[in-house]
């Protein structure tokens, strides 16, 4: 673990130093005319270059296996853009108090999650979900875990205007910005002129975030054909993972590692909560009710408590979950359509120190972001110090 | 069909004579295993498993394998799950061949694959495996025939998620299901013999799974008779909640062409056709169309079903003023309608096709095959092209020709490192910042140094 953390850290520190110097090229605030690691300029927009872009999948769905193609990626958005998106999204600036950032949830030393079962809230308020993580989001079509977003532009809008999180008003952030003049001329570079608006906010933290991409990890070398890259015992988990056995495989869906469907599977809330009935609050739809998104696994290591009530403090105790039984922690008198690959599997324990094994080589922060030292509006930044801890 | 490596490769192989592209044969006798030989082998290599007993799982995550069985005197390899193995053989590659193999007592599956298009699975024996016994699953272009089946808790034959499969000449007995295409287009099923089984031939959408549709699939000249045996499908399963006595099922598919089988003997009910209504207590999705649309009953010869049937059934034919369930059941909501088509319907007990269309098309003489003239394409990975693999994939990211990216151009380390790779393979081990205008780079110490090398050495022949 530390040999592992120690090159990471070295990388992570010539990065925080690189920073100004980037930023510094011409103005104060000049956005980066270069695409961020991973993707190439085309026709004036950046576009992700990976493994994977060689491969189709079928129907492009995006799942598959070993050699499959990623689900379509919102990519194309300007170098500019994405460096907007960065700087915005670690500015406290974004909510009402000056005192939480996109970051406060999302931060980078967490897999780009928080470490909680439940996020903080504005005054200190424990949510009821977990926040994910946003290695890869850009790959997904719905956002949270029900599901209930379509775009991460819709989705932000969730937690910036939320009473209980950033709790802006629209108005409020617009006049923030637009009464800033570092993020006039920075919104003039990335937009090209016209007024500051909501939309080119959205547009420039979705830009941003879609440029969290992990493909690079030992379990895609190995996908490549790098087969010497994987120890035997992670190889073993790979197949236990795959197998119809475990069934992992069948929900979370290589390469993204989700199959992005709704599944009910029964996990259990925290002790005394109350069932969370997932999507069925947001469709009416009592088959639904428990069922969650299946969230990817990618970078799964460093983003314990897991599940969406972040029940499982382990992976260990995560995978175990599956072997125990069909069911088996439903709230009794409750009623839920299972999802049919949840069932008796009877892994050993072995087995599930072997899926674990497995999960680890799903790590992958080579594609790290540039974490601003300052941002625009002249507050801290949030959570841009990667070894706090 | 023979194609099993793209013909470009196979000539390369035959004239550039490169000694690693050659295929080869690699036995392997018993006491051996042939999880090993597949380790050491290249894509186009063929693995010959002499008879004998093997336990053990192999995987193929490698193009162009075939593993082939070699029966001498009625002797065949035998791969023994014990009752405690997971799956048999689970593949990735593309252009997989495996035959002539007798399998039993897995948990899981037989043989499992997860993508890998131009799958060839023939001649096996699959005896009392846990779940399936044959499931490509995301594959495009493959071919199952000839295999036997028996005893299989769930689908004896599972297609799924697949585009262009043909189905043939298989024989599936004893099992809950005998042959499944869900979720996939382009399939003809033809020639099969199910029998004894809780259902015989199903193709339908299960909802939920993330590519949605059925449609475009032929039964044609297939035996479905006596599928009795009581369900022993897992708790929860879908195919659990399949009634017994049925000898085929459509359901929520579309484009199904019914063609020249012989169904008798099945107790509930010859053909089943119904929207998704019919699994119940499953998480709907709503992006699942639920009705089975544009069926197209031809010519089949159909007796004697129905003799018996399930509770639900035989109240259903109550409801009909009849004790007998029928040849053909299609009054399950969106199955009546006339977008469904039947020709000579005077000939079979039914209910629900009142409102069919006769069909304008009598035959399907003119569809010999699903499968895709030449094959899939596909991005093949081999050892030669592996590491042009690992600088697009790892490299190239940052680094671009002659241009600027996050990294500097390729050009620029070319002219640092001018025949000098080690430096480059040492310096990306454990990188530091060269210059300031540039963030560091990741470390990429993962990787061996045979690998770095390697890698260095295609950075600095790399011309565009």
């Amino acid at each position: 673990m530390r040999q592992r953390i120690r090159p990471l850290l070295l990388w992570a520190m010539g990065l925080v130093m690189t920073a100004p110097a980037l930023a510094n090229s011409s103005s104060e605030w000049r956005l980066s005319e270069v695409c961020p690691a991973g993707f190439h300029l085309r026709d004036g927009g950046c576009y992700l270059q990976s493994f994977y872009s060689g491969y189709s999948s079928l129907q492009q769905s995006g799942v598959g296996g070993l050699k499959t193609g990623m689900p379509p990626l919102r990519e194309g958005f300007t170098a500019q853009q994405i460096d907007l998106g960065r700087l915005l999204f670690f500015d406290p600036l974004l909510s009402v108090d000056g005192d939480m950032a996109c970051s406060s949830c999302h931060q980078p030393a967490r897999g780009f999650s928080d470490g909680l079962a439940g996020s903080i809230g504005r005054h200190g308020e424990v949510m009821h979900r977990s926040a994910p993580t946003l290695w890869n989001v850009g790959f997904l079509r719905e956002l949270f875990w029900d599901a209930r977003a379509k775009s991460l532009e819709e989705q932000m809008q969730g937690p910036l205007f939320s009473q209980e999180e950033m709790a802006n008003t629209p108005a409020q952030l617009l006049k923030s910005l637009q009464d800033n003049a570092n993020y006039r001329d920075l919104f003039n570079q990335a937009f090209g002129g016209g007024t500051l608006s909501l939309e080119q906010v959205y547009t420039a933290l979705t830009a941003f975030q879609s440029s969290l991409v992990s493909l690079g990890s030992r379990y895609d070398l190995y996908a490549n054909g790098f087969h010497e890259v994987l120890t035997q015992p992670e190889i073993e988990g790979m197949n236990v993972f795959r197998s119809f056995v475990a069934r992992c495989a069948e929900c979370h869906t290589p390469p993204a590692f989700t199959n992005q469907q709704i599944a009910v599977i029964g996990s259990p809330e925290p002790k005394g909560a109350a069932l969370d009935i997932g999507v069925a609050a947001i469709t009416g739809d009592a088959s639904q009710r428990g069922g969650f998104k299946v969230p990817t696994l990618r970078n799964i290591e460093l983003t314990a408590p897991y599940m969406h009530s972040g029940r499982f403090k382990t992976l260990r105790e995560t995978v175990a979950f599956y072997t125990g039984g069909r069911g088996h922690a439903v709230p009794e008198g409750e009623h839920l359509s299972l999802h049919w690959h949840i069932w008796e599997p009877n892994l050993s324990d072995h087995e599930l120190d072997l899926l674990v094994a497995f999960l680890k080589t799903l790590t992958d922060q080579s594609f790290m972001p540039v974490l601003p030292r300052k941002v625009p509006s002249g507050l801290a930044p949030v959570a841009t110090d990667i070894f706090t801890h | 069909m023979k194609k099993i490596i793209p013909l470009g490769l196979l000539w390369l192989s035959l004239f550039v004579l490169a000694p690693s592209l050659m295929a080869a044969e690699i036995s392997v006798k018993d006491g051996e295993s042939i999880q090993s030989a597949v380790n050491k082998a290249q894509t186009g290599d063929v693995i010959l498993v002499y008879p004998g007993t093997y336990k053990e799982s192999v995987y193929v995550d490698k193009d162009g394998i075939t593993i082939r069985g070699v029966v001498q005197d009625g002797e065949w390899p035998v791969m023994e799950g014990e009752g405690k193995r997971n799956d048999a053989i689970l593949y990735s590659g593309n252009d997989f061949t495996v035959e002539w193999l007798t399998i039993t007592h897995y948990k899981g599956n037989a043989i499992m694959g997860q993508a890998g298009n131009n799958f060839v699975i023939r001649y096996n024996r699959v005896i009392d495996t846990g779940v399936y016994g044959i499931f490509p699953q995301f594959g495009k272009n493959g071919l199952i025939e000839y295999n036997v089946l028996s005893g299989i808790e769930d689908a004896a034959i599972y297609v799924g998620m697949c585009d262009n499969v043909d189905v043939r000449h298989n024989e599936v007995f004893d099992n809950v299901a005998g042959i499944e295409i869900e979720n996939t287009r382009h399939a003809l099923v033809e020639n099969n013999y199910a029998h004894d089984n809780t259902a015989g031939l199903l193709v339908f959408i299960t909802p939920g799974l993330p590519i949605k549709t059925t449609y475009d699939v032929i039964l044609r000249n297939n035996f479905v008779v006596n599928n009795n045996t009581a369900n022993f499908g897992a708790p929860g399963s879908i195919v659990s909640k399949v009634p017994a006595g049925i000898g085929i099922v459509v359901m929520a598919a579309d484009d199904v062409v019914v063609e020249g089988n012989i169904v008798s003997g099945n107790k509930t009910a010859g053909l089943v056709v119904t929207d998704l209504a019919f699994i119940t207590d499953i998480s709907s999705d709503p992006e699942s169309e639920p009705n089975p649309d544009r069926m197209v009953f031809l010519d089949n010869l159909m007796f004697d079903n129905g003799a018996d049937p399930v509770a639900d059934v035989k109240a259903l034919m109550l409801t009909q003023f009849s004790r007998r369930g029928p040849d053909i059941l299609a009054n399950l909501g969106s199955a009546q309608e006339p977008d469904n088509c039947i020709i000579n319907r005077e000939r079979y007990t039914s209910f629900g096709v009142k409102k069919w269309s006769e069909c304008e098309r009598k035959d399907t003489a003119d569809i010999t095959t699903m499968l895709i003239p030449g094959g899939a394409p596909n991005e093949v990975v081999t050892t030669e092209n592996r590491t042009k693999l690992l600088y697009q994939g790892i490299c190239a990211g940052c680094h671009a020709y002659n241009m600027r990216m996050i990294g500097p151009p390729t050009l620029t380390v070319q002219a640092l490192y001018h025949n000098d790779p080690q430096g480059i393979a040492d310096y990306i081990a454990e990188p530091h910042k060269v210059r300031s205008d540039y963030p560091a780079m990741p470390p990429q110490g993962h990787l061996s140094p045979d690998l770095r090398r390697e890698v260095a050495e295609f950075m600095l022949s790399v011309t565009k």
